[in-house]
């Protein structure tokens, strides 16, 4: 089955980000294809290829190169990049930046879109 | 419909607007602090109760389990679900909408 997924809130406020990352994890486990990963909203800070933690602590840019080298497109909305300061000069190389257009293309594309 | 209860029924109104547009045959899944809403000897264990006359009820053990709630803290209505079953549940219902 064909999975969409949306991704809405910051990575440091919310457990949106990691609750997504167990799902597509779980869902390939199961030989299920994930068709992408919309970042829309907050959710946009995970894109930033300038993160860069303290060392030991959670780092999600290690996250989504993880995703990217299993085969998940990860989509970046433009306009919620833009208002965050995310542009293609700033935006992690695992990630594209991308229309809402996408999204409705991911869900069209997807079996099921989930919301996280 | 699979319903996703993420936030805190203690600090959002997820959990009741859920319950406002749940129908017959839906299932409710918690997540994330959504959690709180399934813990025996709280304040929704009522509203989660009359809930499952109609709908099932599942909540995410990693996210109890992250939260120092055991199962037998968890009310017995509300069964429990890993990652791959949530995946399971999101490909028997076609439709899920989260909270």
């Amino acid at each position: 089955m064909k999975f969409g997924i949306l991704v809405k809130e910051s990575p440091y406020n919310f457990q949106a980000f990691d609750s997504a990352y167990n799902f597509v994890i779980a869902a390939i486990k199961k030989g299920h294809e994930i068709t992408g990963i919309f970042f829309y909203d907050d959710a946009v800070y995970a894109a930033n290829k300038y993160l860069d933690p303290p060392q030991g602590e959670r780092n999600i840019r290690l996250y989504m190169d993880d995703l990217k080298s299993k085969g998940v497109r990860l989509v970046v909305c433009v306009a919620a990049g833009k208002r965050r300061g995310l542009t293609n000069d700033t935006v992690s190389g695992s990630a594209e930046i991308s229309g809402l257009g996408q999204l409705l293309e991911l869900s069209i594309e997807s079996d099921r879109l989930i919301t996280f | 419909m699979l319903n996703i209860v993420k936030k805190s029924p203690y600090e959002t109104s997820s959990l009741s607007s859920c319950l406002k547009y749940i129908k017959k045959g839906d299932v409710i899944l918690f997540t994330e602090d959504g959690i709180y809403a399934v813990k025996k000897g709280g304040m929704f264990e009522k509203h989660v109760s009359d809930a499952s006359q109609t709908c099932s009820i599942y909540y995410l053990s990693p996210d109890t389990e992250a939260r120092g709630i055991k199962s037998d803290e968890i009310i017995s209505l509300a069964k429990p679900v890993d990652y791959q079953g949530f995946v399971d549940l999101a490909i028997d219902s076609p439709k899920s909408i989260t909270w």
